[in-house]
């Protein structure tokens, strides 16, 4: 069955997981801008970078039949610096406009400090500006409940965002409701380790009837698996879901949510 | 956004016990490790041990409360980011 996968970071994965991808049923793959890794080391690092997923990795993609789409920003591992930040930011106009670019993001929190607030609020403000879509990274394990009730309230601010073109990403059992109630799209990460099963994945969509909701793999350089989210929809078959029901998820909702990007065409 | 059509129903016992039984064995094993080696002090393990009590409330909400129970529940954001990581439990 076809999908998409909304958050994977491939330019830390090999040419070999796009094919995997591929013959499990990708079409397309959603690169939202993020750590590497390391912190860089100037804005000239994220250029080189804005270049790698909005030029190069399209044409890696599309050898095997995927479309690759991207998203731009300062992620808040590095937005303590914010000197750095504001160098970045306006690195984004250069940018935005590129076939394949859908937004600002993931921007977000990682600790919840005072300067990654102001250079997550610098973005939503830019993306107010271009009309833009945003997604939005929310903190680990101990710190995301605070990061996700901070980042809520921050958008109360943008009275021009609509929350319907937001997505907060990387939710869990303890935040899902928070997000959704507030009229903000959810992501569901499928993490081997620090973030969601997919059981646990399933339980939240059952729960929530699947309305508003993506699933990803955020597939990175760290311990991630580029083929959860076909694993979790062989989990919904083994769970009784139909297969409209898991078409919805791994399909229509993610083509829904990004279709209000006119340059997203799947 | 069109209705929702519940799963048919499976039985979830057969599906996931012997995973769920494998997994609170190891963390029985974890907890007589930690307490054998005398790092059991450690707030990590305090937190696992609060955790653990929520699971034999009655509400189908444990998932919920056990995340809850390792979170930050403070609601100001820090002064500054003193290091990049999460531990998995918030020390108090
Ligand atoms: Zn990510």
């Amino acid at each position: 069955m076809n999908y998409i996968e909304p958050h994977g970071h491939m330019v830390s994965r090999t040419t070999d997981d796009y094919e995997r991808m591929a013959i499990a049923g990708c079409q397309a793959i959603c690169e939202p801008a993020f750590w590497a890794g390391f912190d860089r080391a100037s804005a000239d690092g994220f250029y080189d970078y804005f270049r790698q997923i909005t030029e190069y990795e399209p044409k890696r993609a599309a050898k095997f039949g995927i479309q690759h789409y991207s998203w731009l920003c300062i992620n808040p591992k590095e937005a303590e610096d914010l000197a750095l930040a504001d160098d970045v930011i306006a690195l984004i106009p250069q940018f935005i406009d590129k076939p394949g670019v859908l937004g600002i993001g993931e921007i977000g929190l990682n600790k919840n400090s005072r300067n990654e607030l102001k250079i997550f609020e610098q973005h939503v403000q830019v993306a107010q500006d271009y009309d833009a879509l945003v997604l939005i990274h929310t903190p680990h394990l101990e710190d995301k409940l605070k990061g996700t009730r901070l980042i809520v309230e921050a958008l109360k601010n943008f009275p021009k965002i609509k929350p319907e073109r937001v997505i907060i990403d990387h939710v869990e059992e303890h935040t899902i409701d928070h997000v959704l109630d507030h009229g903000f799209w959810a992501g569901i990460t499928l993490y081997p380790e620090s973030k969601c099963t997919p059981n646990r994945a399933i339980d939240m969509l059952e729960q929530r009837h699947a309305e508003q909701i993506w699933m990803n793999s955020a597939c990175d350089w760290g311990i991630s698996d580029p083929l959860a989210v076909p694993k979790t929809m062989q989990a919904m078959r083994q769970r009784g879901w139909t297969t409209e029901m898991i078409q919805r998820v791994a399909w229509d909702n993610p083509r829904k949510f990004m279709g209000q990007c006119e340059k997203f065409k799947l | 956004m069109p209705d929702w059509t519940p799963p048919t129903q499976v039985n979830l016992v057969d599906l996931g016990f012997m995973d769920s039984r494998s997994k609170l064995i190891d963390l029985a094993a974890f907890l007589d490790r930690v307490q054998r080696a005398g790092q059991e002090g450690d707030f990590r393990v305090q937190a696992l041990k609060n955790a653990i009590a929520l699971l034999s409330q009655d509400q189908p909400q444990r998932a919920k409360d056990v995340l809850l129970s390792f979170s930050d529940p403070s609601s100001t954001p820090v002064e500054k980011a003193a290091m990049q990581g999460a531990i998995g439990a918030y020390k108090k």
